[in-house]
C-alpha cells in the first residue's frame, strides 16, 4: 500500500514554491496596461457627503480617472448585501441598510470609500487621492452597542430605527425561566467578547481586467471562495453576468474569514477596469486593512446558568448584544445567531436553553465571521460559566463538566443541534493526563516560592462545522446552499487531476486531497494534482471557511472517486474478462483478485480514452463529478487545559503549558491537523491576552496598526501539547469532523479561566493585558485590605 | 530618478528609479522578484526581510538608493544553485513551518541571519533565543510552534 | 511616499553643507523611524541626506572613563561591541533590546536620540548615564538635550556626530515593552555615577524622557531594589492609552526601577 494515504504525515506538496519565493499571490500578478487604484476614504465615522471636487486630482500626472458613487450607481452597480436573512421575534425581517461600494450621500465609518482614483502608478494614484476634495458635514457617531441603543443615538440607517438590525431568539424561554427560578444555585455573569481584526498576513488585493472585444472580465483576488465571489458579483452587484466573469484566487496568504466577503474594492476595480479600459490593481496597505477588512466578534452578553442540588445544569439563559458595524456584511447576520446560539448547550446535557440576540449598527467597519465565527463566542460564554460555577459551588471544574457531559448520541439540544458523536470524558481524561493536573498543586507551590501566581483553566469546547444540509440552512435564512462539488479527471496516462470547489489558503489541500486519492487508488501523491481557485477551471464550489473543506469538500471528492472507481473496475473486468467484484486496485495496478491477471493503472486510463475495447454501451473517458450535500453539521470537540504564571508586580502572564485533546473524527494528515490546531490556539491566545480592535467614542480606530494592535509573536506563545482522542463522524463517508477553527474556538476560555484562577479574581475580560491583570490584582488587594 | 545599481542574488542589476523607491519595490516591481512580500506599513511584520551585505534588514524600511553598491540576497537566492534548496528551506518544509506561505520568505531570511550571527558570536541558539529573535517576524497561521522547530532544525544543518 | 531627493554624504561637513542647501531636507540615519513616517505620508522631506555611510561616525572608542559612540553606529553594533559590554554593560543590553534584529541592523544611535521618541530606549540611556551629545557645532549635556516629546535642543540643520558616555560605577536598564509595538511602555535606567545616582525614565512620561528625583534620592541612600518600594511617581505626569492607564505606568516605573537596580 502507498504510505501517502489517509493518516500519513505526508510533507506538503505546495511547500516548494513557498519556500523558494515562487508562490503567486494576487499582488505578484502584473497585467499589461495595468493601472492602480487608490481610494478616497472618509476620515469621519459618520458624515453627510456634501460635495466631491475631483478637478485638481484629475489634472494630476498619470491620472486616468477619478470615479465616484453616483457614477457607480448610475451604471446600475448594485448594493452590497448580506446573504443570510434573519427574522426577528415579532416576525419582521432584518433591517438591512443600503451599502454602496462607493458612498454617495453619507459615510458611516472611518475608511468608507467615497471615490477612487485610477492612475498609471501607485504613487500617482495615492497623490491624486489626497487631492480629491470632499466636503463633509460631520454627524455625531457611535462606536459601540451601548451607545447605539441609547435613546437619541445617531441614526445610522433610516430603515433601522434605534439602530437595531434584528431582535432574534432561540430555545425555550418559559421552560428556561421556570428551571432557573427553581434552581438550587445560579451563576450569573456579564461577558464581553472582544472585537478583533483578522489580519491574514497577505493584505487583500485585486487585479481586474476588462476585455472589450469579448465583453469579458477577469478578476484576480484574495478570496477564500472565488465561485461565491463570482456569483455575488454577477447576481447581486450586477458587475457582469457569470459567464462573462472569471474569478481567480491564486495563492492566498491566509484568510480566517476576512477573505470570504466581496468588498467594495473588488467591485470598484472591476467596474473601473471597464470604465477606463485598463487593468486595475489595488492592494491594501495594512493600515487600510485595519480600517476596511471585516472585523470579528464584539459581543456583550449576560448569562445565567442554574444547577440543581446535585450540580446538574437545569437551565441556561443568555442575552447577547452584537455590534455588526456600519453595514451588514455578507454573512454578518448568521454569526451572532445560527453559528453562535445553536452551540450554547456546549458539551452538556441541558434541558432548557434560551438565548435572545439583538444586533445593532455602529459607526465602525462591518463585523462578520472571523476564525470560528460565533462558535468562539459560544464556547467562551459556556466555558467561562462552567468554570465560574465550579468555583462558586466549590467543586472541581473538570468534574462539574464531566457530570454534565452529553454521553449518548445522537443528542438533540434545545437549540437546534443534534450532536452525532463524541467522547467528551475521553478528551477530558486525555488532556488531564497530558497536562499532569495531578501535579498542579506542587507546581503552584513551587511558583509561589519564585513570587509567581500559577493558575489552571479548562475549556471543553464543542463546535459545528460544515454548515449543512443546504435545505436546512436555507430554511434558516441562508441565501446559498452549502454543499461542495468535485471533479476527478483521470488522464490517459493515468495521472489524476482533482478539481475542487474548496480553496486552500494555508490548509494544505494540495497534499491532503491528494492523500485521499492516493489512499483510494494506491498511487503516489506526485501523480495527483489538485486544481482549485479558478472559476474557469473548476465547475462550481462554495469555498473554504467554517472548517468545511474536509467534511464537505473531501466528501464530494470521495463521491466522485466512487464513480471513477466503479468505472475503472468495469473497464478492467471487461478487458481482463473477470467479474467486477473480483477487481482490486493496488500497487499501481488493477488486478483480478487471487490471480496474476492485471493491467497497469495507466493502461486503464488509456483504454478509457482509446475506447477500443470498452464494455458495451460505456461512454469513453474517465472523468466523474459529484456534488455532496451533507446530512448534518459535524461536531468537533475537545478539552483544552491552560496553565499560566502571573507576575503580580507587573501583571504579565506567561502561558507555561497549553494542552489540547481534540476529537476531529478521521484525520487525513496529522502533521497538517496539528499545524491547524497550533495556529488556532495562537489566535485564541491572541484574543484572550493581546488583541483588541478599539474605537474611541467618536468612531476613530485607535488600534489601526501593529503599533497598537497586538499580534501574537513567537515569544508570546508556548509550545503546544496537542493530542487526539477521536470518534468517527457518522455523517459523512470519511468520518471527518473538521479541524480548522477548533484551536481558536477552544482556547480563549482556557486562558482566561487559568488567569482568573491564578489571580483569584474572576472579574477580568479579554484581552487580559498586563495592565488589566494588574488592575484586577489591585482589586484583590483592595478587597483584602478592606477585610 | 537615479540609476541604482546593486548585486542581487549574485547578479549585477541596475535600474533607473525615483529616489523615493523602497528597496522592496525595487526588488518586487523592478526586478520582479516577488518572493519578498509586504505585510505591513509600520516595519513590524518582517515579510520583507532580505539580506543586505550579509545582514537581515526590512526591505520596506530602506531606500533602494541606500543599497547602492550592496550585495543583496532574497529568498530566490538563498539556495546554492537553482536545483538546490538551502538547509533552512528544507527545514521549513520538513517541520511544516509554513501554512499560507506569505510570511515564509521573511522567516527564512531572518532565520539564516540569526543562525549566522549566533554562530559568529559563539552563542547557542536555543528555543527561547529563537522566539526572541523572531520579534520582528509575524506569522498568523502557524502559531510559531513549527517555525521554531524548523529554525532549530535548520540551524543544526547549516554548515 | 512623497517625492524626495536622496544624497549619500561622505563626511560631516559634506552632510551639513548639503542639507543647508535644501529646501526642507532631513538627515537620514538608519531610516527606521523616518522611512516608516514617510511611508505613512506624515513626513515629506524635500531631500534626504544619508549620514549612515560616513565612516567617521561609525566608531566606538573607549578613552579613560569615556565611551564615545559615533552617531552612525547601529544598535546591533553597540549591542555587540565588547568595549561597550565591558565599560557600560547596561548600555549594550539597552541597545540589544531595541526593536528586532533587522531594526537593530539599520537603526542608529544618532537617529534615535535626534528623534527623541517618548518611548525610545536611548534617551533613557543618555539621560540616566549623564551622557554628552556631540554635534557638528557643540557639545550638549543630556540634561539639556531632551526637551520634550520628539523635541531636542538641536538647531535646524544641526547634526549629531557622537555620544559620549561616562563610565558608571554601576548601571542597569529595565524595559517593560508595550505589548504591541515593543517600544518602551516604561524603561528605567538607574546608574551610580561620579555625580551621584541618576534615574531616567522613558516611555511613561507625558513629556518624554525624564529624571526621577524621588527614585534618585531613595537609591542614593540605599542602592537596592527594596529602596524603590514605596517611592511614588506622579500619575499626573504619566501617559495613558489603550495599553495602560497612568496609574499602571506610575506603578511600573517603581517596579522597573527595582529591576534596573537588580540588573546593575
Ligand atoms: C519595528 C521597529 C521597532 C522599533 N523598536 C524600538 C524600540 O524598542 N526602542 C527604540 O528606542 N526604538 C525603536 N525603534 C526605532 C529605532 O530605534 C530607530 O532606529 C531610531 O529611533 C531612529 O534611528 P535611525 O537611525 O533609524 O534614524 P532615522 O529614522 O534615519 O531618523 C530619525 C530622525 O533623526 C534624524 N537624524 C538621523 N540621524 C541624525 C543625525 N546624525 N543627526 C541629527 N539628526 C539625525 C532624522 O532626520 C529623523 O528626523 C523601532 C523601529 C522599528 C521600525
Ligand atoms: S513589510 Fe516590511 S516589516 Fe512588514
Ligand atoms: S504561514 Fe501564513 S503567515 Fe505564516
Amino acid at each position: 500500500m502507498t504510505d501517502q494515504g489517509i493518516g500519513a504525515r505526508v510533507l506538503r506538496k505546495e511547500d516548494k514554491r513557498f519556500i523558494t519565493g515562487k508562490g503567486k499571490y494576487t499582488d505578484d500578478i502584473v497585467q499589461p496596461n495595468q493601472a492602480y487604484a487608490a481610494f478616497v476614504r472618509s476620515p469621519h465615522a459618520h458624515a453627510n457627503v456634501k460635495s466631491i471636487d475631483a478637478s485638481a486630482a484629475e489634472a494630476m500626472d498619470g491620472v486616468e480617472a477619478v470615479l465616484n458613487g453616483h457614477q457607480l450607481t448610475g451604471d446600475a452597480i448594485g448594493n452590497i448585501i448580506c446573504g443570510w436573512g434573519i427574522t426577528s421575534k415579532d416576525g419582521s425581517p432584518m433591517n438591512m441598510g443600503a451599502w454602496s461600494a462607493l458612498a454617495t450621500e453619507k459615510v458611516r465609518y472611518v475608511g468608507d470609500a467615497v471615490a477612487v482614483v485610477i492612475a498609471d502608478s501607485k504613487a500617482q494614484a495615492q497623490a491624486a487621492a489626497e487631492a480629491v476634495m470632499v466636503e463633509y458635514e460631520v454627524l455625531p457617531a457611535t462606536s459601540n452597542v451601548r451607545d447605539s441603543m441609547k435613546e437619541g443615538a445617531p441614526q445610522i440607517h433610516e430603515n433601522a430605527p434605534g439602530n437595531q438590525i434584528f431582535d432574534w431568539e432561540i430555545g425555550n424561554k418559559d421552560e428556561t425561566d421556570a428551571a432557573l427560578a427553581s434552581a438550587h444555585h445560579t451563576t450569573t455573569m456579564d461577558i464581553t467578547n472582544n472585537r478583533l481584526s483578522p489580519n491574514p498576513m497577505e493584505p487583500r488585493s485585486a487585479v481586474a481586467t476588462f476585455d472589450e472585444s469579448e465583453d469579458h472580465y477577469t478578476l484576480y483576488t484574495t478570496s477564500q471562495n472565488p465561485h461565491v465571489a463570482r456569483l455575488v458579483l454577477s447576481a447581486f452587484y450586477n458587475v457582469a453576468p457569470e459567464h462573462k466573469l472569471r474569478v481567480i484566487a491564486p495563492d492566498v496568504g491566509g484568510g480566517f474569514g476576512a477573505k470570504i466577503y466581496i468588498y467594495p474594492e473588488e467591485i470598484v476595480c472591476l467596474w473601473a477596469s471597464m470604465k477606463t479600459n485598463r487593468s486595475v490593481k489595488w492592494t491594501s496597505t495594512r493600515s487600510e486593512a485595519f480600517l476596511t477588512d471585516a472585523h470579528g466578534r464584539d459581543h456583550v452578553s449576560t448569562a445565567t446558568m442554574g444547577f440543581d442540588a446535585d450540580n446538574n445544569i437545569v437551565g441556561f439563559k443568555i442575552n447577547t448584544k452584537a455590534n455588526l458595524g456600519a453595514y451588514m456584511s455578507l454573512f454578518s447576520s448568521s454569526v451572532p445567531t445560527y453559528l453562535y446560539a445553536t452551540l450554547l448547550s456546549g458539551q452538556y446535557n441541558i434541558a432548557n436553553v434560551y438565548c435572545d440576540v439583538q444586533t445593532y449598527y455602529t459607526n465602525t467597519v462591518p463585523v462578520d465571521a472571523y476564525r470560528g465565527a460565533g462558535r468562539p463566542e459560544a464556547s467562551y460564554l459556556v466555558e467561562r460559566m462552567m468554570e465560574t460555577a465550579a468555583r462558586e459551588l466549590g467543586v472541581d471544574p473538570g468534574e462539574l463538566r464531566r457530570q454534565n457531559f452529553v454521553r449518548e448520541f445522537p443528542h438533540q439540544t434545545p437549540v437546534i443541534m443534534a450532536y452525532d458523536s463524541g467522547d467528551f470524558a475521553g478528551n477530558l481524561d486525555q488532556a488531564k493526563a497530558a497536562a499532569d493536573v495531578a501535579g498542579f498543586a506542587a507546581r503552584k507551590e513551587e511558583a509561589a516560592k519564585r513570587g509567581k501566581l500559577r493558575g489552571m483553566g479548562y475549556s471543553n469546547y464543542i463546535e459545528a462545522c460544515g454548515i449543512a444540509p443546504s435545505a436546512a440552512v436555507g430554511s434558516l435564512g441562508a441565501g446559498v446552499g452549502l454543499w461542495e462539488s468535485a471533479e476527478v479527471r483521470v488522464n490517459p496516462v493515468g495521472t489524476i487531476e482533482i478539481l475542487t470547489g474548496s480553496h486552500s489558503h494555508g490548509q494544505g489541500h494540495e497534499t491532503t486531497f491528494a492523500q485521499l486519492v492516493s489512499e483510494r487508488f494506491d498511487l503516489p501523491t506526485e501523480n495527483i494534482q489538485i486544481v482549485h481557485g479558478d472559476t474557469d477551471k473548476v465547475q462550481f464550489g462554495m469555498g473554504t471557511y467554517g472548517s468545511r473543506s474536509g467534511a464537505v469538500g473531501m466528501s464530494a471528492i470521495s463521491k466522485a472517486l466512487d464513480k471513477v472507481e466503479a468505472k475503472v473496475k468495469k473497464i478492467a473486468a471487461h478487458v481482463l474478462e473477470a467479474a467486477e467484484d473480483d477487481i482490486v486496485i493496488e500497487g499501481g495496478e488493477v488486478k483480478v483478485k487471487g490471480t496474476d491477471k492485471a493491467m497497469g493503472w495507466h493502461e486503464v486510463g488509456l483504454s478509457a480514452y482509446t475506447a477500443h475495447n470498452l464494455p458495451e454501451g460505456m461512454e469513453p473517458g474517465l472523468k466523474e463529478g459529484a456534488f455532496y450535500d451533507p446530512t448534518n453539521f459535524t461536531f468537533p470537540a475537545g478539552c483544552y487545559i491552560c496553565e499560566v504564571e502571573v507576575d503580580p508586580q507587573t501583571g504579565v502572564t506567561e502561558i507555561v503549558q497549553f494542552t489540547a485533546s481534540d476529537d476531529f473524527g478521521t484525520i487525513i494528515n496529522p502533521m497538517i491537523v496539528e499545524g491547524q490546531v497550533h495556529g488556532g490556539i495562537a489566535q485564541g491566545i491572541g484574543q484572550a491576552m493581546l488583541e483588541h480592535a478599539v474605537y474611541d467614542d467618536d468612531g476613530q480606530l485607535l488600534s489601526g496598526s501593529y503599533m497598537d494592535y497586538c499580534m501574537p509573536r513567537a515569544d508570546d506563545v508556548p509550545n503546544y501539547t496537542v493530542s487526539h482522542h477521536s470518534t468517527t463522524c457518522p455523517g459523512n463517508p470519511l468520518g471527518m469532523k473538521g479541524c480548522g477553527e477548533a484551536g481558536a474556538i477552544g482556547s480563549p476560555p482556557a486562558v482566561i479561566n487559568a488567569i482568573t484562577d491564578a489571580i483569584g479574581n474572576n472579574n477580568l475580560s479579554m484581552p487580559a493585558t498586563p495592565s488589566r491583570v494588574w488592575a484586577a490584582l489591585q482589586q484583590v488587594s483592595a478587597a483584602q485590605a478592606a477585610e | 530618478m537615479t540609476k541604482v545599481s546593486m548585486t542581487v542574488n549574485g547578479k549585477a542589476r541596475s535600474v533607473e528609479v525615483p529616489d523615493n523607491t523602497l528597496l522592496v519595490d525595487y526588488i518586487r516591481e523592478n526586478l520582479r522578484l516577488t518572493g519578498t512580500h509586504v505585510g505591513c506599513d509600520t516595519s513590524q511584520c518582517g515579510a520583507c526581510v532580505v539580506h543586505v551585505d550579509g545582514q537581515a534588514v526590512k526591505s520596506c524600511t530602506m531606500l533602494a538608493a541606500a543599497a547602492e553598491g550592496a550585495e543583496v540576497t532574497t529568498i530566490e537566492g538563498v539556495a546554492a544553485s537553482k536545483d538546490d534548496l538551502h538547509p533552512m528551506q528544507v527545514a521549513f518544509k520538513e517541520n511544516h513551518g509554513l501554512q499560507c506561505g506569505f510570511c515564509t520568505p521573511g522567516m527564512i531570511m531572518a532565520a539564516t541571519d540569526m543562525v549566522s550571527r549566533y554562530k559568529a558570536a559563539g552563542k547557542t541558539l536555543d528555543e527561547p533565543a529563537i522566539r526572541e529573535e523572531l520579534e520582528g517576524n509575524i506569522c498568523r497561521c502557524t502559531g510559531y510552534h513549527n517555525i521554531v522547530k524548523a529554525i532549530a532544525d535548520g540551524a543544526s544543518k547549516m554548515a | 511616499m512623497y517625492d524626495t531627493t536622496y544624497y549619500r554624504a561622505s563626511s560631516v561637513s559634506d552632510a551639513t553643507s548639503k542639507l543647508a542647501g535644501t529646501e526642507d531636507g532631513k538627515f537620514l540615519g538608519g531610516g527606521q523611524t523616518l522611512i516608516p513616517t514617510m511611508k505613512q505620508r506624515l513626513a515629506a522631506p524635500s531631500d534626504l541626506v544619508d549620514v549612515s555611510g560616513i565612516d567617521a561616525l561609525k566608531n566606538i572608542s573607549v578613552e579613560g572613563d569615556t565611551v564615545t559612540i559615533g552617531a552612525a553606529c547601529t544598535h546591533a553594533q553597540v549591542a555587540g561591541s565588547s568595549e561597550v559590554a565591558e565599560a557600560i554593560p547596561a548600555l549594550a543590553s539597552l541597545a540589544n533590546g531595541i526593536g528586532d534584529p533587522a531594526v537593530r541592523a539599520r537603526g542608529t544611535i544618532g537617529g534615535s536620540i535626534a528623534n527623541n521618541d517618548p518611548a525610545a530606549d536611548y534617551p533613557a540611556g543618555c539621560l540616566g548615564l549623564g551622557a554628552t551629545i556631540v554635534t557638528d557645532a557643540r557639545e550638549i549635556p543630556a540634561d539639556e538635550f531632551f526637551v520634550g516629546m520628539f523635541e531636542t535642543a538641536l538647531d535646524e540643520g544641526e547634526m549629531v556626530t557622537a555620544v559620549k558616555f561616562p563610565k558608571a560605577t554601576k548601571a542597569g536598564y529595565a524595559k517593560f515593552p508595550n505589548p504591541a509595538s515593543r517600544y518602551a511602555m516604561v524603561g528605567v535606567l538607574a546608574a551610580q555615577t561620579a555625580n551621584g545616582v541618576r534615574v531616567a525614565v522613558t516611555g511613561a512620561g507625558n513629556d518624554g524622557v525624564f529624571r526621577h528625583a524621588a527614585l534618585e534620592e531613595a537609591l542614593g541612600a540605599n542602592w537596592s531594589a527594596d529602596a524603590t518600594q514605596g517611592v511614588s511617581t506622579d500619575e499626573g505626569d504619566m501617559l495613558a492609552d489603550i495599553h495602560g492607564s497612568a496609574e499602571y505606568r506610575a506603578h511600573l516605573v517603581g517596579v522597573m526601577a527595582g529591576r534596573a537596580v537588580d540588573n546593575s
